[in-house]
């Protein structure tokens, strides 16, 4: 079918681009463009979250990761760099060793994937999925997620009065 | 587009975030390198809910986002503490409490 | 489903697209003759001050800290919001304490950062 060979394309390219600019966050020796490398990254994760139907995930991505997370990560950036220079240099040493380090890593999940039992495969048609939205809304809300769903509340508690700790500390030091 | 297409692409991810925290020395590199591992984990989970049908694994995805932030909010709050008192942000430097 | 998404892709694409085109053309084609004023940041504004790339206060970091937290909380409001209906006919008030419950301990965080300062600006 003529659709399924254009959608095969959009999924290899956004494939290229997610893993491209990923492989750009760890080599690039700019910071800030590092940082926008991962928002393509980001960007390209949604997009495969879409191919495989959580649109809710996708939508999420976008708002938690590349409105959120990116944006205090470029906070980070332009709290810490300014007038010193943030280009360090890649030791030789550890480019060799953390190479062979991933490589086995590398190794490892390939062999973990071919000897997964095969599965029939994703089916593609997929105009009969309802949006997840719904799904996830009741597993959360009325089924076995409500517990962690308040457990969360809690983390994002510690996690809030911990950076107002540690940031308020800071000011109080520096008057 | 099977499902190892999806795995595959995950363990790329992965990979690459891996050699990013082993060669960078930048702590907010690093941090973004796991940022890079937890979207290459979540990809895998989406993918293998995807096959098997149950929308558990996107629940899941869905609370690593949140403690994703939560990481965030801590970890950067953290590294721009010790860059006030040490005035540097490579995790070498940062080495106090090496015995 | 997928074909729902093709509207959002033909934005990125002509959004990427028209930027890169206009950006190419102008560099291929306008001419080029720069003088001083013209190279200025602000052609006829003020002379800017020192150097962009300065350094943050970190002020603006629980503020970027706050926001992210709730950041969260409004995602999880709208999955909540999609099943309310149907569950408050079945089960009451239930999934509204639910989200109380939620929002209540958020808010205990919310007024911690209030009460500690995070949110003057002195």
């Amino acid at each position: 079918m003529e659709f399924a060979g254009i959608k095969s394309l959009i999924f290899y390219a956004f494939a290229l681009l997610t893993v491209a600019s990923a492989v750009l966050v760890v080599t690039v020796r700019n910071i800030v463009h590092a940082a926008f490398s991962l928002m393509i990254t980001l960007f390209g994760v949604a997009g495969l979250y879409v191919f495989l139907q959580a649109d809710f995930l996708a939508a999420t991505q976008v708002i938690v990761y590349v409105g959120g997370i990116l944006v205090l990560i470029l906070f980070g950036v332009m709290m810490t760099s300014g007038r010193l220079q943030m280009r360090i240099q890649i030791e030789r040493g550890q480019l060799i060793l953390g190479g062979l380090v991933a490589l086995l890593i590398l190794l490892l999940l390939f062999g973990v994937i071919s000897n997964t039992p095969h599965w029939e495969g994703i089916k593609d048609d997929g105009s009969t999925l309802e949006p997840t939205t719904r799904t996830i809304g009741e597993m959360i809300m009325q089924g076995e997620f409500l517990l962690p769903f308040e457990v969360v509340s809690i983390l994002l508690l510690v996690a809030l009065i911990g950076a107002a700790l540690i940031s308020r500390k800071e000011v109080r030091d520096e008057e | 587009m099977s499902l190892e297409w999806y795995l595959a692409l995950s363990a790329l991810l992965f990979t690459v975030g891996v050699i990013g925290v082993l060669i960078r020395r930048n702590a907010i590199i690093i941090f973004m390198c796991i940022e890079l591992m937890l979207n290459a984990a979540n990809l895998a989970f989406v993918a293998i809910s995807r096959e098997l049908g149950d929308p558990s694994g996107q629940v899941f995805v869905f609370f690593v986002m949140t403690v994703a932030a939560a990481e965030v909010a801590i970890g950067l709050a953290i590294i721009v503490s010790v860059f006030k008192h040490r005035e540097t942000v490579n995790v070498d430097e940062v080495d106090s409490l090496k015995g | 489903m997928l074909i729902d998404y093709l509207p959002i892709l033909l934005l990125l694409v002509f959004a990427i697209g028209f930027a890169a085109i206009n950006l190419a053309l102008s560099h291929l084609l306008g001419p080029k003759k720069p003088t001083p004023s013209k190279l200025s940041v602000y052609e006829s504004g003020v002379q800017p001050v020192g150097n962009a790339r300065q350094r943050f206060t970190i002020r603006f970091d629980l503020i970027a800290m706050l926001f992210i937290i709730f950041d969260i909380e409004v995602v999880f409001l709208y999955p909540w919001a999609i099943v309310f209906k149907k569950f408050s006919e079945s089960s009451g008030y239930f999934i509204l304490i639910e989200m109380l419950v939620f929002i209540g301990i958020l808010f205990l965080g919310y007024i911690y950062a209030w009460k500690k300062g995070g949110l003057t600006w002195d």
